[in-house]
């Protein structure tokens, strides 16, 4: 394998994990602040994509698409939280896990029934399609640089906004105790809302970048949240630090484990029984990447307690 | 008598009841969904032992039911083919017969309960939740990617397999199998939570510390439960292949395990019938809203909705009017 290609391979791996990031960041805030196992958050991912592609669909631009994802994730997020979420807080995980599972399926089946069965396009914009020349005279396609940008940006907004801002103070504070800052005169329920739909947020916008690279349809949410789970399990459950490492841990892992676990298994088998071998193993790298990383630390990378 | 139990008989009556009068008006379809019923009642009372006795949400189920069901879709593709399933170190062949089938779905649940078990019960909670889930999935994207079983297609089986002294192909001749399985395998349970494990078990739910000070492991006690439980929805499995006579990744896939919670979580959480009548009130909205429309998802969604956030203790609960307590 050459080593232009490999870099190629590491930078998708990249691209791959900082959108497992957008994903795993908010329901890592979630359960951090609110203590709440949020299975509707793959919903609010696709929720944003299709928001996304109707809106480029209608004005035919990605920057509104963006920002219409953005606003319709975190609206459904609120509206979620005010209606159903809010009373799953004093809850047991197996409600939560339940309540939010029936939302799946209405927000599922409620797109289909708008939407339709088929998938649709979310064009990548003229500008972002073709490739840019990489120092080292790597071919890389602007669009997924781009995302590894936006990724990046957003992953250090958030760690400015958790550690220097007022919102952040309360966040903090919201997860290590939530009766003491309710004391202290802080409207727990509207921060509440607001972590939650910041999470949404988030969600919506990872929807809307990956819709333009696959296609936008029903159902898109639930592979990417399992592999969140993934991620918050390896990082540690409520640690943003954590949800990054494990998010670039995990696409890392996934990525190049498709492209080198075949060929690695080709070195001493022959090629259709390599190819079958490693690509089986390569889909169950990052869970045993867990089970690896659970035997020696259970809480995770950096979690606590 | 009391309520609860007025109300167990009742609807553990109700399935042979609904597939004879289905028999005696000659509606075979019925018959067959009488025995999904009781297949889905299984699986459901196999999560039960690990959700209602032992506490623990595992969103993973999924996986157990696809092994059982592989189990005899392995079996019985090596059989209708002729293939031997391992030559070396020891030939061995495949087989069409169910009995075999059940205790080899049974021991390969057992086992991967047994995997999954060890490093999930390291955790608990949330995480317990998500690497249930995650493990599960694995095991989805295990199926579709190793070709040598169908992969993504999954595998066919063109005879339902046999059962000394049955034609397994009537339809009423299965469903009293399935039955018969599902009535001993609730007697079993009963009989287990009953039993000093069953106490123990369900005090290192509510309180595992003081079950520690007294000299029991609550990990090696929910460790078994979780690994008897993953045995029975694995069995539920192979009875569930058996009758679509087909097996593919969807039955591994976490929709699946979702679903096996939500007939537990419809019948009342740690009831020993809760799962059959989750399963009948499942099967029953599929067919009724599914008829009235093709999104019928949106109505069970709320439906589930309504039931989590509303009625506790869900059917049984509040037909009974006691709730059991769960955490």
């Amino acid at each position: 394998m050459s080593t232009l290609l490999l870099i190629e391979q590491v930078l998708n791996g990249l691209q791959f994990g900082v959108m497992l990031f957008l994903m795993a960041a908010g329901l890592t805030l979630i359960f951090g602040v609110m203590g709440l196992i949020n299975l509707a958050h793959g919903s609010l991912y696709m929720v944003g994509a299709f928001a996304a592609a109707a809106v480029a669909g209608a004005t035919g631009s990605f920057v509104l698409a963006l920002i219409a994802s953005l606003i319709a994730a975190a609206a459904a997020g609120a509206i979620i939280e005010l209606v159903v979420i809010r009373r799953l807080y004093d809850r047991d995980h197996l409600d939560q896990v339940l309540a939010t599972f029936a939302l799946i399926l209405i927000f599922s089946e409620g797109t289909r029934w708008v939407f339709g069965s088929f998938p649709l396009f979310l064009d990548i914009p003229d500008a972002l399609a073709g490739p840019v020349l990489l120092p080292g005279g790597i071919q890389y396609p602007a669009y997924r640089l781009l995302i590894i940008a936006i990724g990046l940006l957003v992953a250090f907004g958030l760690f400015q906004l958790i550690a220097r801002t007022r919102i952040g103070i309360q966040i903090r504070a919201g997860e290590s105790d939530r009766e003491m800052i309710a004391a202290l005169g802080v409207d727990i329920s509207k921060l509440y809302t607001l972590v939650f739909a910041l999470g949404a947020a988030l969600a919506g916008l990872a929807g809307a970048l990956v819709g333009a690279i696959q296609s936008v349809q029903v159902g898109m949410g639930e592979p990417v949240l399992i592999l969140a789970f993934v991620v918050i399990v390896i990082g540690g459950i409520g640690s943003i630090k954590g949800a990054l490492v494990g998010a670039l841990l995990v696409g890392l892992t996934d990525t190049l484990g498709g492209v080198l676990l075949p060929g690695f298994f080709g070195t001493f088998m022959e090629t259709s029984a390599a190819t079958a071998v490693g690509s089986s193993l390569a889909s169950m790298s990052i869970y045993i990447l867990m089970a690896g990383v659970l035997l020696f630390k259970p809480t995770g990378l950096y979690g606590s307690a | 008598m009391s309520r609860a139990t007025l109300i167990n008989t009742a609807l553990f009556l109700m399935l042979p009841i609904t597939a004879l009068v289905a028999l005696a008006l000659d509606e075979p379809f019925i018959i067959t969904l009488a025995t999904k019923v009781a297949i889905l009642a299984l699986a459901g009372v196999g999560l039960n032992i690990a959700l209602g006795l032992g506490g623990l949400v595992s969103l993973g189920h999924a996986a157990f039911f696809g092994i059982g069901g592989y189990a005899m879709g392995i079996l019985a593709h090596h059989a209708q083919t002729f293939t031997p399933l391992m030559e070396a170190p020891f030939l061995l062949e495949g087989t069409k017969f169910m009995p075999v089938i059940w205790v080899v779905a049974v021991i390969a649940g057992a086992l991967a309960a047994l995997a999954i078990g060890a490093l999930s019960l390291r955790t608990s909670g949330v995480y317990f939740i998500m690497i249930t889930l995650a493990f599960g999935q694995m095991l989805y994207y295990f199926a579709i990617s190793w070709p040598a079983y169908g992969g993504e297609d999954g595998l066919s089986i063109y005879v339902r397999n046999g059962f000394p002294g049955l034609n397994t192909l009537d339809p009423i001749q299965f469903f009293v199998l399935c039955f018969v399985i599902l009535a001993l395998v609730l007697f079993c349970t009963g009989r287990l939570a009953a039993a000093p494990f069953g106490l123990a078990l369900s005090a290192a739910r509510q309180n595992a510390e003081r079950v520690e000070t007294v000299g029991l492991s609550p990990y090696r006690l929910r460790l078994l439960a979780f690994v008897i439980s993953g045995a029975v929805t694995a069995l539920a499995g192979a009875l569930f292949a058996d009758l679509n006579r087909f097996v593919s990744p969807t039955m591994l896939s976490w929709h699946m395990s979702g679903e096996i919670m939500i007939f537990v979580i419809l019948g009342g959480v740690g009831r020993l019938f809760g799962p059959v009548a989750g399963a009948a009130l499942f099967i029953l909205l599929e067919h009724v809203l599914g008829g009235l429309s093709d999104f019928w998802h949106v109505y069970l969604g709320l439906l589930l909705l309504l039931v989590v956030l509303f009625a506790r203790g869900g059917m049984i609960g509040l037909a009974a009017g006691r709730e059991v307590a769960h955490d």
